[in-house]
């Protein structure tokens, strides 16, 4: 038996029996509901406009986009909460008292988070196939590029996500730091209007991010190919989507692990203790 | 401590203690928490580290679990210097921290069960991991198996993480104040859980606690850490003889009652005898127990 394939084996059957705690939890499914009944208000309140100009649904252009922004969201902001939360309360400090007990957590956080991101994307698009027209019109290739694009942004999420849960001193911190990042982001994104109406200097910073080429594959995928016509160079560009997000991919999971265990070798019971007390004084 | 025995086929193999410690320093910036701590714990043996709060005991527990590098110092434990022990070494270890709020969804059985597998592939025929029904009914869970984590009384969830912490059947027992918390039936189940385990399991265990009392009863030998040093390793009989003679004599006579501390006991009562005879009545010889003892050495250390 090899040990860290065992690790690993049993890090997956954690992630499921995490992710089935998630799934029976109250309080995660509320939160979940509430995340897409908010999306799904929106494209219902957009059913009758359209896209300016031509006479593609509003909610055809705008559901790509929530797509594309539901996976990063839902897999960096759960891993940073993860993440400094169980710094805090010692699943962390357990996992590293137990022979290949990191290579255990890692593999369920991926697993968990994973499953629960998965979760939400097949949800909104069910929730798209009731109100968007148009949508039960996409073929198998296009459900293909959603998948692979799902991969890719849990690729290049995932990582970021433990970098920056790593990094936060306590889960409000952590919580703050991805709410901006993930705000800032979304503002400059193309998700909500058009990437063409924004001014030069902000198109260029969104390109450098995942989440505007997640929303553009998302696009290119489930509209008609007339629609690349309102994006940058009127093209799709998915040969520059595929790189972008490798790239982010690539360095996320080169940084990642040595930051991970910078961060997992700093933890003690005392340095716990200490995150815990200072908690104390916050709330009392 | 270390004996090379020169083996049949040439190899070298060296009984070395479960845990060696000698000149260990650590500071936190100008802070200097320990400053020369060096004792020795054989195989099997149960060890008490008492001391004041601050005194670094936690410190000195988190650099033998391998939690933290010592800012000097020679440490070994199971013969491997800890902050550079590997997977295989950390198997032989169980870790029962402070204060744990994990998995608080899981079961208990549930995660008990997992938990222990980890160990599956570093267990050597002799030391299986526990089989975890068997290990709720030895820390009295039996009836919370199928109970969430988070839904346990703080007693209870102390005696999960002490569960946890055997699951694997350690070789060497890391006990950070395990029963803090406990009412006194969960005590005494705790204390002859720790029994159990060194009699059967011939495990080496090293606690920290508060309670004096505890110490005395479990530990085959306590070492008290003041001022950044171990100032008395012993027997708890021992450190009592041989840091304080003082004990107390109570007597009655004529309707009175009298006390009278001495270092010499016997002594005083033959006077005693001598001088009153058949008056004395309600004789009561009261030595120094280990909490006087425990407050002698700190009272002096910290003077």
């Amino acid at each position: 038996m090899n040990p860290r394939l065992h690790a690993v084996r049993l890090g997956l059957r954690r992630g499921l029996i995490e992710f089935r705690h998630q799934m029976t939890s109250t309080q995660d499914v509320f939160f979940t509901v509430m995340t897409t009944a908010s999306f799904v208000v929106v494209l219902y309140l957009q059913r009758d406009a359209t896209l300016p100009g031509t006479d593609l649904p509003l909610a055809a252009a705008t559901l790509p986009g929530m797509l594309g922004m539901l996976v990063p969201v839902t897999s960096m902001v759960g891993a940073v909460g993860m993440l400094s939360v169980e710094r805090e309360d010692g699943t962390l400090l357990r996992a590293k008292a137990m022979p290949q007990g990191m290579v255990g957590y890692l593999v369920s956080r991926v697993t968990s988070l994973s499953l629960s991101t998965v979760v939400s994307v097949i949800v909104m698009i069910v929730a798209g196939l009731f109100l968007v027209d148009g949508l039960t019109g996409t073929g198998a290739g296009g459900w293909l590029t959603v998948a692979w694009l799902t991969l890719l942004g849990l690729l290049s999420s995932l990582p970021l996500g433990a970098i920056v849960g790593s990094l936060a001193a306590n889960p409000q911190a952590a919580a703050g730091l991805s709410m901006l990042t993930v705000g800032g982001l979304t503002a400059v994104s193309g998700i909500f209007y058009p990437i063409s109406a924004l001014a030069g200097w902000m198109q260029g910073v969104a390109q450098i991010f995942p989440l505007y080429w997640l929303g553009l594959g998302m696009r290119s995928a489930l509209l008609p190919d007339g629609a690349a016509a309102a994006e940058i160079g009127g093209s799709w560009r998915p040969v520059e989507t595929t790189l972008v997000l490798v790239a982010w991919a690539v360095v996320g999971l080169l940084a990642a692990p040595p930051i991970l265990r910078r961060m997992a070798r700093r933890e003690s019971g005392s340095a716990m203790q200490t995150r815990r007390d200072r908690a104390m004084q916050r709330i009392g | 401590m270390e004996t090379v025995r020169e083996l049949p086929d040439g190899l070298d193999r060296v009984n070395t203690a479960a845990i060696e410690v000698r000149g260990l320093k650590m500071s936190y910036g100008t802070k200097e928490v320990l400053r020369d701590v060096g004792f020795t714990v054989a195989a099997g043996e149960v060890i008490a580290l008492l001391g004041p709060n601050g005194a670094g005991k936690t410190t000195t527990i988190e650099i033998m679990e391998g939690f933290r590098a010592p800012s000097a110092g020679h440490v070994r434990v199971l013969g491997v210097e800890p902050i550079r022990g590997d997977e295989r070494w950390r198997a032989r270890l169980g870790v029962v921290l402070q204060s744990w709020r994990d998995h608080g969804r899981w079961r208990v059985r549930e995660l008990l069960h997992h938990l222990g597998r980890y160990y599956e592939p570093y267990a050597p025929q002799s030391r299986s991991p526990f089989d975890a029904d068997e290990l709720i009914a030895a820390v009295g869970l039996t009836e919370q198996g199928e109970q969430r984590v988070r839904q346990l009384s703080g007693g209870q969830r102390r005696r999960l993480d002490v569960a946890i912490g055997i699951v694997g059947r350690p070789e060497v027992l890391f006990l950070d104040e395990p029963t803090a918390g406990f009412d006194p039936q969960a005590r005494r189940d705790f204390h002859d859980l720790v029994h159990r385990l060194s009699d059967l399991d011939d495990t080496t265990i090293l606690l920290t606690t508060h309670d004096l009392d505890e110490a005395e009863k479990l530990a085959d030998r306590i070492l008290i850490l003041a001022g950044g040093r171990i100032v008395a390793d012993g027997s708890p009989d021992r450190l009592s003889r041989e840091f304080s003679r003082d004990a107390q004599v109570r007597w009655s006579q004529g309707g009175e009652h009298f006390v009278h501390a001495t270092d010499d006991a016997t002594g005083f009562v033959r006077r005693l005898f001598e001088q009153h005879g058949e008056e004395v009545g309600d004789l009561e010889v009261r030595r120094a127990t280990l909490e006087d003892t425990y407050m002698a050495i700190v009272k002096r250390e910290e003077a």
